[in-house]
């Protein structure tokens, strides 16, 4: 019997205008599985963690999660059903604190986001599970900064936090380890080959060492177009792909 | 910090009520006035200051609301409970009506249509004669009766526009500081990362749209028992953009702020206006001055916020 | 009814239009280049007829006061955006409140120096009178109107589509960073935009003074409407204005003429309607 894919795309394509940013990008992602997006810059990586988190409207092809068609659905659905991201550049909430970012992702799911009579202070279940998420994060303690005044390395770890606190079952990590000092990189991999085994990464990673590290699948993205795709020792060896890392 | 700012909010309306009998009727009306525009411009600190939605259509709620009471007490004869409940309801529906189009847009655009349908109130109580009389507006509107108690006399009046602010002051702070009021803090800190949360971040704005609305109408309801008379320029263009100004002065995004904006501005016109008719030109300039040396209003400025960083209108 | 309803309307609402083209194109270019909604500029459109009529008393020449008036505001307009609006680059909202801000000052300095009373500027006789088409009257003063909105269109359009100075113009528009990058002088571009846009506001207002006359309070009644107009035009687009602003006037007319208690609602209705399917607006690009 054919198991569920978690994330299966079809045929997906992206046009700006004239210029075609993905082009027929087939791929199928099973629970539980680790895969790396990888792909030298320009070739529609972030475009297509967009168009899989439901930024951006797909062109043509479908997209399914857990066996729902989600190609037209917003956002917030896909995260509903599981979706969950992080941002390439920083997307947090510069003004509030550490634990007000991390409370709106732990309420995001819940009917507790429109409660409007008692003060978030008073939901202890909810301020339980954000204070856990910083933890598992390495930001414990960190709850009253203000996000703006972070360094860079405890924002990209917020990042990580916000995503991971809705509990996803389909985790999009769009280059973790941006702009980290290669110390903060380790830590960043320490952190992420601990995450939940049943949850299912897909991770778009420039650090190549990181990104095979951590995914035993690999998907190499060219110009718009899947052009590897499968086991990371089979990939390495793929010539195009060598071609394209190491080539004239 | 909440108790703080509740014990803080007991003390100021405690002082306001223990001060009542003591003063002299013109500033106890002055004060009065105030403390309906502060509730105006705090329902526009709900959308401004809180969800980043700059809204220059709060008059039409306002309007829509004391033109129902208006209308109500003096062609039908209805109490103060009928009256307040049908203008607050009406204010509701215009502004779930209005919202349906406005909260599509993003920043700039939400500003233009919030302004476009506020005129299109202000057209319907210039135009349509028959039923708002027009540019006469309403007049004799009578002060109502509080279960028996006549609220005629500014003493007893105040004290109802007091219990009502700060019931509203209570409502709203108790809103900002919620899990929704979080929310409404993240849409203004960055809509597509909601968005990715799974916030339907439409309606949200929506819902803040709708409330505040809702608020203003009950500014407008005090409003038309205050001043006895309810006409066009109460929903023009120029009272939404007082309380644009209100919400500036004080500092957008405290709520205490807007109400203390609202203070001086009613107090600066009353009194400016007694030594010159140059009011507007004042108005103008002090809203330039707060601008460029206090961006972040009144408030702001006492708490040590001075960065001209974050003025941007998300969204646009 | 009188029997040529329709065709009277069509041309009032023609030449209404064509002066809210002269008012929304200047605010959708300013709104182009600089992101900024300016609020002042109904009070453009105002005292552009107030020192026209003033010129015009004087000189006794409409065009001394046309072009007066077009220049001097011009200049003012240039003026708030060099020395005021240039210090709140990239906020927006606080851009909005100081342009608020101007237009209350420019609405008081009215009042202080030409008073509560309505004028009509006075009109030159080649432009008196009315033309007769059969059974219709058209007065000679609106087609001049169209003719004024129409060459402003043509020359507006040369601009933007014929010259280099039009060509830096719509790159600052397309994308502002990008356009600095290639090297072109944007803040300079944003200044002689904000002039040119005061200016054709300006223009609009001394030529409407000569049908609608000029009084307190022209300024906030005409910014609704150029605002409709941009918001269904998309803001930032020229052909958006010239659509907007034929459409705006014609509804406007017929919505007075047929349904004269609803008024705004007839600029509402539509306005509605297309923003649910277009948010940007008819031409606009967000």
């Amino acid at each position: 019997m054919a198991e569920e894919f978690a994330l299966q795309l079809e045929g997906v394509s992206k046009s700006f205008g004239g210029l075609q940013a993905l082009a027929g990008v087939t791929l199928a992602v099973r629970p539980g599985e680790r895969r790396a997006l990888i792909g030298p810059n320009g070739a529609g990586k972030t475009t297509l963690f967009n168009l899989i988190s439901g930024s951006l409207p797909v062109t043509a092809g479908a997209i399914t999660l857990f066996g729902r068609d989600v190609t037209d659905a917003p956002a917030h659905i896909r995260a509903a059903e599981g979706l969950a991201r992080t941002f390439q550049i920083t997307n947090l909430f510069p003004d509030l604190t550490v634990m007000d970012n991390c409370l709106l992702a732990v309420q995001a799911l819940t009917p507790t986001r429109f409660a409007m009579l008692r003060p978030v202070g008073a939901y202890a279940g909810l301020h339980a599970s954000a204070r856990a998420t910083l933890d598992s994060v390495g930001l414990e303690g960190a709850g009253d900064a203000v996000v703006k005044n972070l360094s860079h390395g405890e924002q990209r770890q917020l990042e990580i936090a916000l995503a991971l606190a809705g509990r996803p079952r389909v985790l999009l990590l769009d280059e973790p380890t941006a702009g980290l000092s290669p110390a903060e990189s380790r830590l960043m991999a320490g952190l992420l080959a601990r995450l939940d085994p049943a949850m299912t990464v897909l991770m778009i990673e420039h650090d190549m060492d990181i990104a095979l590290e951590l995914s035993p699948h690999v998907t190499v993205l060219h110009y718009g177009r899947v052009i590897a795709d499968g086991p990371r020792a089979e990939v390495r060896r793929d010539p195009q792909v060598r071609e394209i890392y190491l080539g004239a | 910090m909440i108790r703080r700012r509740a014990v803080f909010a007991a003390l100021v309306v405690g002082a306001l009520a223990a001060l009542g009998p003591v003063m002299p009727a013109y500033p106890l009306t002055l004060i009065t006035q105030a403390l309906i525009f502060g509730i105006l411009a705090m329902s526009l600190d709900m959308l401004l200051g809180y969800t980043g939605l700059p809204s220059l259509g709060q008059a039409a709620y306002f309007g829509v609301a004391a033109y129902a009471v208006a209308l109500l007490a003096t062609e039908r004869q209805v109490g103060l409970l009928g009256c307040a409940a049908a203008g607050i309801a009406l204010a509701a529906v215009t502004a779930a009506v209005f919202g349906v189009i406005a909260i599509r847009a993003r920043g700039t655009y939400f500003l233009m249509i919030t302004l476009a349908l506020g005129m299109v109130v202000w057209g319907l109580a210039f135009r349509w004669v028959s039923l708002t009389k027009g540019d006469n507006g309403v007049s004799g509107v009578p002060r109502p009766d509080l279960g028996g108690l006549s609220l005629s006399a500014p003493l007893p009046f105040f004290y109802f526009t007091l219990l009502v602010a700060a019931a509203a002051w209570a409502l709203l702070g108790l809103l900002v500081v919620s899990p929704f009021g979080l929310g409404l803090k993240g849409i203004r800190g960055s809509e597509s990362r909601m968005e990715a949360l799974g916030y339907n971040v439409w309606l949200h704005k929506y819902v803040a749209f709708v409330l505040a609305g809702t608020f203003a109408g009950a500014a407008g309801v005090l409003w038309a028992y205050y001043n006895g008379f309810v006409g066009p320029t109460d929903v023009q263009l120029v009272t939404s953009v007082e309380a644009l100004l209100m919400t500036a002065l004080g500092g957008p995004g405290t709520l205490v702020g807007p109400a203390i904006g609202a203070g001086i501005i009613v107090f600066l016109k009353n009194f400016v206006s007694v030594y010159t008719k140059r009011w507007l030109l004042i108005l103008g300039a002090v809203y330039i001055g707060v601008i460029l040396f206090a961006p972040h209003g009144v408030v702001g400025a006492l708490r040590g916020r001075r960065r001209l960083g974050a003025g941007r209108v998300p969204g646009g | 009814m009188r029997p040529d309803f329709w065709v009277v309307q069509t041309f009032n609402g023609l030449s209404y239009g064509a002066l809210l083209f002269l008012l929304a194109s200047g605010l959708s270019l300013i709104f182009g280049v600089m992101r900024i909604v300016n609020m002042a500029h109904g009070s453009y459109f105002m005292l552009g007829g107030y020192l026209g009529l003033t010129v015009a008393l004087r000189t006794r020449s409409f065009p001394m006061a046309v072009l007066a008036a077009t220049l001097a505001i011009a200049l003012v307009g240039m003026g708030m955006e060099r020395y005021f609006l240039r210090r709140l680059r990239g906020q927006d909202l606080g851009q909005v409140l100081m342009t608020i801000g101007f237009a209350l000052i420019f609405q008081d300095l009215a009042l202080l120096i030409w008073g509560g009373d309505p004028y009509n500027l006075p009109v030159p006789p080649a432009l008196s009178g009315a033309l007769r088409l059969g059974e219709s009257v058209f007065p000679v003063y609106r087609v001049f109107i169209l003719f004024v909105a129409v060459a402003v269109g043509l020359g507006l359009w040369l601009l933007l589509d014929r010259t280099r100075a039009g060509a830096m113009i719509r790159a600052a528009v397309d994308d502002g960073e990008m356009a600095q990058g290639v090297g072109i002088n944007v803040p300079r571009i944003s200044l002689a935009v904000f002039g040119l846009g005061a200016g054709l506001a300006a223009l609009g207002g001394v030529i409407g003074a000569g049908f609608l006359g000029v009084y307190p309070g022209a300024d906030f009644e005409v910014l609704p409407y150029a605002f409709v107009v941009v918001i269904v035009g998309g803001l930032g687009s020229l052909p958006g204005a010239m659509v907007g602003s034929l459409l705006v006037g014609l509804l406007d007319n017929f919505g007075k003429a047929l349904f004269p208690e609803l008024a705004y609602f007839t600029l509402f209705a539509p306005m509605a309607l297309i923003l649910a399917i277009r948010p940007t607006g008819l031409f606009g690009r967000g």
